[in-house]
């Protein structure tokens, strides 16, 4: 083909969009006219041995699952410490070993690996890695090297988080937000080893995921292949680029609290501790500042929240579409909500610390950024439900997953408008009310949508169906139950119970509690067991589940369209795919079928009223 | 890509929307390598920024004066305090080294391979005086009793900050010397001409990579300018 790369010459000259679609070009043009290559084939290393094809790979969709495994690995300790938090509280006592040391360190641990080992790694690393190349069309990662390294980090970092369970005093309770000065004080449990390893691990971490981070955005911003524009590229990964833009910015400020910490633990800095008298004597601390950790912690932290919900937004926006066979209604407006409530998650941070004691004209300026996010989130809730409207809908397990997100994040959205206000927020702060609305909206509702996920992508990365039986019972158990979890707990918020606590013991206020944190417990046992039937699933599906074929699902992305299923290394076979169009196009009049894949040329359906993207 | 069909491309405004509006590539005719590295000296642009906020807020919030810097800073040239002395010395070699590297770029793109190695080396040997000098102050403030936990000149947290700053950026400079050894060897032998694989990577490189190294060598001398003000002339 003539318009193939061309090292010599290759024609870079200002063309208008009409001719890179080719869908309005002057008669005299072909329709089908897509610019010719820009860049070269990529240079691709592909492994021999067992070592460098599985354990250190250099291909992303083997990276991808990598780093699956291991946040899910990773995500399981954490529900197991959360069932025992879960025995402590609605069962006081019943187990013996559970101490008010423990149960700090559970909680610890419960909320750090939730938020940043299972789900940044599960959907940056994991869906990221395998989803980017594949639907940009790329043949790889831009540097498969350093994407392996970014896993084996990654790795490293979940490594030495286990271990500090097995160092002398065990993990550090300091709550997932490590606030100093506690968190480095004798007193708290695991202030020695626990501490110092923890913060060992969220420094690895963030290398880690920088090495990754980078690899996503050029591959996005450089890679795409023939015909992909940005506004022609999937909602998923306009969620993963702009998460992980977030998270290139947002992860420094976590390292420099990280290495600040650490200092302070092991040289005896003061950076953020202040004067200190401990048991009648004055520690060598002063001068530092407390509120500083807060809010380079907090700056982390924001931008964190939506580095896990961006994605989600992305993917679920993906799979409502192919699964109520409509295009996705407002495309452009979901990526300005994405890219705008990605900005906005920079000037909201000081919202989590209306009580630490701060100028309330600053608590006004911050209550406010954080209302004017709630525009383009709820604007992305509304084209989500419209797309849905009179839509042509496969009521599937992956629908049902993302319906079940939707209600979800309606709920945890509300109660985080609520939290937004400083008046209303400073009653409710460090109440069960915080926990149900961070819980459903950034723990409930992103997991409905990576199992949702798993549902529709199995197919391609095993070329095997999940069982929809199955799936249907684990859709339900998760979902009702997840909701008799944390909407109890609201009421718990609003009657004062505290978060954190050990034990309420006699408090006359919370005994009207006692039976709902007894159900609460119940619920989330069975939610986290059922899980079990997930499990089941997956490792069932591998060998008996329907072989799925090319494109089960009929979608008109790119992941589905490559030579061979699952995907081999390269992706794309000879020759990389050339676009046509957005991956939205279904149900189009005047089409034969109710899809066109993003590489059906336009000559192929020339009577079809498409979008003209 | 040839200089020649970039010109073609609109400029200005029209141009960013053109080519952010374009497909395969948003940056036109940069390299891989060369976005990556833009984008890694942002994020770190925001560790050091977090880094010097920091020290903004704890040095305006101690209790404790903070000492005089014009005198803990100053070197005694037979018996008289010259302020700044030192400082300037480093400033200046760093600065320097900025400029072979800036020469070293444009011979690499001319295909000149010795005086391209000749001046990476000459780099290297900047960041290498540099952090000689650096370790040479951070002794004499040691020698005078400044620790990161403690300061006989006043609040202890100019010795936190002093040497935790100027040692994470002391660090940059190491890890770009060390890497300035290893592209000056790769010129000499020739790596960028022959296309000779890369060690780790298997990947071939060109001259593309010397502009990269500059780009990360020329972040490391602007932070030290920040550094610099930040606490030697506030």
């Amino acid at each position: 083909m003539s318009d193939e790369y061309n090292q010599k010459n290759v024609p870079l000259e200002a063309q208008s969009s009409d001719t890179i679609s080719g869908t309005s070009g002057t008669p005299s043009k072909d329709i089908d006219y897509v610019r010719p290559a820009e860049l070269p084939e990529q240079d691709l290393y592909h492994g021999h041995s067992f070592i460098t094809k599985w354990i250190f790979c250099q291909d992303a969709k083997i990276i991808g699952v990598q780093y699956f495994l291991t946040a899910v690995f990773t995500g399981i300790v954490g529900l197991v410490l959360s069932w025992l938090m879960r025995l402590q509280l609605g069962y006081p006592d019943l187990v013996p070993f559970i101490t008010a040391e423990h149960y700090y360190q559970f909680v610890t641990m419960h909320g750090m690996i939730m938020v940043v080992y299972f789900l940044t790694a599960l959907f940056l690393g994991g869906f990221g890695n395998y989803l980017i190349p594949l639907m940009v069309g790329a043949r790889d990662m831009v540097f498969p090297y350093v994407n392996m390294v970014s896993f084996w980090m990654f790795f490293i970092a979940v490594c030495v988080l286990m271990a500090s369970f097995f160092v002398p005093g065990g993990p550090t309770g300091a709550g997932w937000t490590l606030y100093p000065p506690q968190a480095i004080l004798p007193g708290t449990p695991g202030s020695n080893m626990g501490i110092i390893l923890m913060l060992v691990s969220l420094s690895l971490f963030v290398i880690g995921f920088t090495m990754g981070g980078l690899n996503y955005i050029i591959t996005i911003l450089q890679a795409r292949t023939r015909g992909m524009t940005l506004m022609r590229m999937p909602l998923t990964i306009w969620g993963i680029f702009t998460a992980t833009a977030l998270a290139m910015l947002a992860f420094p400020a976590l390292l420099v609290s990280c290495i600040m910490m650490t200092l302070d633990k092991m040289l005896e800095t003061s950076f953020f501790m202040p004067t200190i008298v401990q048991a009648g004597e004055v520690l060598d601390y002063g001068g530092g500042s407390p509120v500083l950790f807060q809010h380079l912690f907090w700056f982390f932290g924001h931008p964190e929240v939506y580095i896990v919900a961006l994605p989600a937004f992305g993917i679920v926006s993906d799979l409502i579409s192919v699964h109520a066979r409509k295009n996705i209604f407002g495309y452009r407006m979901m990526v300005w909500a994405i890219v705008g409530i990605g900005g906005l998650s920079f000037f909201v941070w000081a919202h989590h610390m209306y009580v630490s004691g701060m100028n309330p004209w600053f608590g006004f300026f911050f209550a406010t950024t954080t209302l004017i996010i709630a525009v383009p989130t709820a604007l992305k809730v509304y084209n989500w439900i419209i797309t849905l409207f009179r839509a042509n809908i496969r009521m599937n397990t992956v629908m049902l997953f993302c319906l079940g997100f939707i209600v979800t994040f309606v709920n945890g959205g509300i109660t985080g408008i609520f939290l937004g206000n400083v008046a209303v927020d400073i009653p409710l702060s460090d109440t069960y009310f915080v926990i149900a609305h961070f819980h459903m909206v950034m723990g409930i509702a992103p997991l409905m949508v990576i199992m949702g996920a798993v549902y529709h992508w199995f197919p391609l990365v095993t070329g095997r169906m999940l069982s929809e039986k199955l799936g249907k019972w684990h859709f339900w158990f998760t979902f009702l139950g997840a909701y008799s979890i944390y909407f109890p707990m609201h009421y718990l918020g609003f009657i004062g119970v505290p978060r954190r606590y050990f034990e309420m013991y006699d408090s006359p206020y919370v005994a009207s509690a006692t039976g709902l944190n007894e159900f609460i417990t119940l619920a989330a046992l069975i939610v986290g067991f059922s899980q079990l039937i997930f499990i089941y699933n997956i490792v069932s599906s591998l060998s008996i589940g329907k072989p799925a074929g090319k494109n089960p699902w009929k979608a008109n992305s790119l992941e589905w369209l490559t030579p061979e299923v699952p995907p081999a290394h390269g992706n794309w076979g000879e020759k990389l795919p050339v676009i046509h169009r957005w991956p939205y196009d279904f149900n189009v009049p005047g089409a034969k079928e109710d899809y066109i894949t993003q590489t059906t040329p336009p000559s192929e359906v020339i009577s079809a009223e498409v979008e003209k993207t | 890509m040839s200089d020649n069909s970039l010109n073609n491309l609109p400029g200005g405004f029209k141009g960013m929307s053109h080519d952010m509006g374009s497909d395969q590539t948003a940056f036109k005719g940069v390299q891989w390598g060369k976005v990556m590295m833009w984008i890694f000296l942002l994020s770190d642009t925001f560790i050091f920024s977090c880094f010097l906020i920091s020290y903004m807020k704890g040095r305006t919030s101690t209790v404790v004066d903070w000492p005089n810097t014009s005198e803990v800073f100053s070197l005694h040239v037979g018996g008289v305090p010259v302020p700044l002395l030192l400082i300037a010395i480093m400033t200046f070699v760093l600065i320097t080294s900025s400029g072979t590297m800036a020469l070293a770029v444009k011979y690499g793109y001319e295909k000149n391979r010795k005086m391209c190695g000749w001046l990476i080396l000459a780099t290297a040997i900047g960041g290498l005086t540099f952090v000689g000098m650096q370790i040479f102050e951070w002794s004499k403030l040691i020698h005078e009793g400044v620790r990161p936990w403690e300061n006989p000149f006043g609040a202890k947290q100019f010795g936190s900050f002093f040497f935790m700053i100027t040692g994470f950026h002391g660090t940059h400079v190491s890890i770009g010397v060390i890497f300035l050894f290893i592209y000056a060897r790769k010129v000499f032998r020739g790596d960028f001409d022959n296309g000779k694989r890369g060690f780790f990577t298997t990947m071939k490189s060109d001259y593309v990579a010397i502009e990269i190294l500059g780009l990360y060598w020329h972040f490391v001398d602007l932070v030290w300018v920040f550094i610099f003000a930040f606490f030697y002339l506030w």
